[in-house]
């Protein structure tokens, strides 16, 4: 049984290329967006903008300037699916379509799913969407077809920074703590891990080095498997069909004692 | 900010809340009728039977709604069915899994009740076996009322069991669905029953029925809006006008006036507030679906 492999992405040392982006698409064969009628942001250098059924990398460009524009950095982040230990996406699936590998890392399976799009509201980091093309959920599948060829994965192969590391979780892991206490020892204090322990839905087996706010980089601070709400919203249902039914039940047989 | 803010919509729109609508009103209608035959007078079999015979078509149409919404609807079997083994497809623990095959359960009973209603005016029919007082009658109605408010009532659920904003902030939908469905599926049966003057009595029994469930549902919704807490605040937009007006106002505040001032079920007024309630019946769901996904 192979070792749970994943992402350690290193943000500080991403450059914004989106080679990653393009070895993702050409690698899967994804599509262009409106078959390459895309439109320009605008109000960005990134035109990819989300993670969607046809972008299952995305290099987020996040500008932090003052008004004037004189002061201010770039931060740069290689956004992919998390792989989680406890899949949201998974456990909603009504079709068993998404299934967890040997890998332990998280697939949709193209030609089981049936585009019922449970799991694109599942996903606590917004990152599955429809393909047009297949009419399927989609996303980052970590090149599992490569992966059992015993190859990196195409995005980790491009990356010209090392910003995208693959390996096995333990290693990546420690390789990540140890560039944390780096940047530490350099004075960036504000580097820590994001979703590297198990707090966090048991692990993201596609982690990150940040160095500002989760929510900076678009991520969520706290995110949460859907079914926390299952129980407390049956109770409530069966609480509601308790009540709905004993008065439906008492407004009929008590007019019937009446009039009867 | 909630973690739901960084999630995206799953593209349910106009089919899923006409599903949400129709199958409100087919659950809740079969509900109904399970209850006016279990314990209601004889005479008012014919309201029953009215439900029964809403229930199924619409049942049928919600099918229709759900497999045109899937990206792949020739697919719409691996819902129940697992694709490569052709065993049965279920997780508890999923709604929409648990809820595929509640629908198909409630189908069945709302099928054999659908039989049992279609020649109740000949007193004794082929199928007359599957509609109380019989005893397989009482067990199918029994159990389909059951499913009928599972029907109703999942939805909600599914909804929670996302991490949309809105949608899943709050653990109430599924309630807040259920009372939505009795007030609407009440406000149909005493529509169609209005032309009806035997019929008065059931209908009277309805409409006291309806402005209890009406009451209930304006306290529902205020709790929906409390747990919300500052989340909230999303509905201080267009959304939140189209709830207060559209499904509070049009939907319960008038409809309960002008059921108090109705003399008769069958009045014009009386009409009247059935039509409102299933107008907001309609705009609840529009409104909780369309204000995450817009988000």
């Amino acid at each position: 049984m192979p070792e749970p492999m994943g992402f350690y992405t290193d943000t500080t040392v991403c450059i914004g290329c989106k080679a990653c982006e393009v070895a993702c698409k050409e690698w899967n064969q994804l599509p262009a967006t409106n078959g390459g009628r895309s439109k320009l942001s605008g109000d960005s250098y990134d035109n990819t903008r989300r993670l969607d059924g046809i972008h299952w990398r995305h290099v987020k460009f996040i500008e932090q300037f003052d008004a004037e524009r004189r002061q201010g950095r770039w931060l740069m982040m290689s956004d992919v699916c998390k792989h989680c230990v406890r899949a949201g996406c998974l456990e909603v699936c009504p079709t068993g379509a998404i299934i967890r590998t040997e890998f332990d890392t998280v697939v949709i399976q193209s030609d089981v799913c049936n585009g019922c799009r449970d799991c694109i509201g599942a996903c606590p980091f917004g990152v599955i969407d429809i393909n047009p093309v297949s009419g399927t959920a989609q996303k980052c599948t970590l090149c599992y077809d490569r992966m059992r060829a015993g190859m990196t994965p195409a995005c980790a192969q491009a990356c010209p920074t090392a910003s995208i590391n693959f390996g096995p979780i333990r290693e990546l892991k420690q390789k990540a703590q140890a560039r944390v206490e780096q940047l530490h020892g350099r004075g960036e204090r504000g580097a820590y891990l994001y979703g590297a322990d198990e707090k966090m839905l048991g692990g993201l087996n596609s982690f990150y080095l940040l160095v500002d706010k989760p929510e900076v980089y678009g991520l969520p601070p706290d995110p949460k498997m859907p079914t926390r709400n299952l129980k407390r919203g049956s109770l409530w249902s069966a609480l509601g069909a308790v009540v709905v039914g004993v008065v439906g039940l008492i407004s009929l047989r008590s007019r019937r004692d009446v009039n009867v | 900010m909630s973690s739901t803010f960084f999630t995206e919509p799953p593209h349910w729109r106009w089919l899923i809340i006409l599903y949400f609508f129709i199958g409100g009103l087919a659950g809740g209608c079969y509900f109904l009728a399970s209850m006016i035959d279990l314990v209601g007078r004889p005479t008012d079999r014919p309201l029953a039977r009215l439900g029964y015979l809403i229930a199924f078509p619409a049942v049928v149409v919600c099918g229709i709604l759900l497999i045109a919404d899937l990206g792949r609807p020739e697919r719409f079997w691996h819902m129940l069915l697992q694709s490569a083994t052709w065993r049965p497809m279920l997780k508890t623990y999923s709604p929409m899994s648990f809820g595929a095959w509640g629908l198909l359960v409630f189908s069945a009973f709302a099928f054999l009740s659908f039989l049992g209603a279609l020649g109740e005016d000949e007193r004794r029919h082929r199928f007359s076996f599957l509609r109380p007082p019989s005893v397989i009658g009482t067990i199918v109605s029994a159990l389909g009322g059951l499913a009928g408010f599972f029907l109703v009532s999942y939805t909600g659920v599914l909804l929670a069991v996302t991490n949309r904003p809105i949608w899943s902030d709050t653990t109430l939908l599924g309630a807040v669905f259920l009372v939505s469905s009795a007030s609407t599926s009440i406000a149909l049966l005493m529509l169609l029953g209005s032309r009806r003057v035997f019929l008065v009595g059931g209908l009277r029994a309805l409409a006291r029925f309806d402005t209890f469930v009406l009451v209930l549902e304006l306290i529902t919704l205020v709790a929906l809006v409390v747990s919300l807490g500052s989340l909230a605040r999303v509905w201080l937009s267009a959304w939140g006008a189209l709830l207060l007006l559209g499904v509070v106002g049009i939907g319960i505040i008038v409809p309960l006036i002008l059921e108090v001032r109705a003399h008769s079920p069958l009045s014009a007024s009386a009409r009247a507030a059935a039509v409102l309630v299933l107008v907001g019946g309609f705009l609840l769901r529009v409104v909780i679906v369309l204000s995450s996904e817009a988000i």
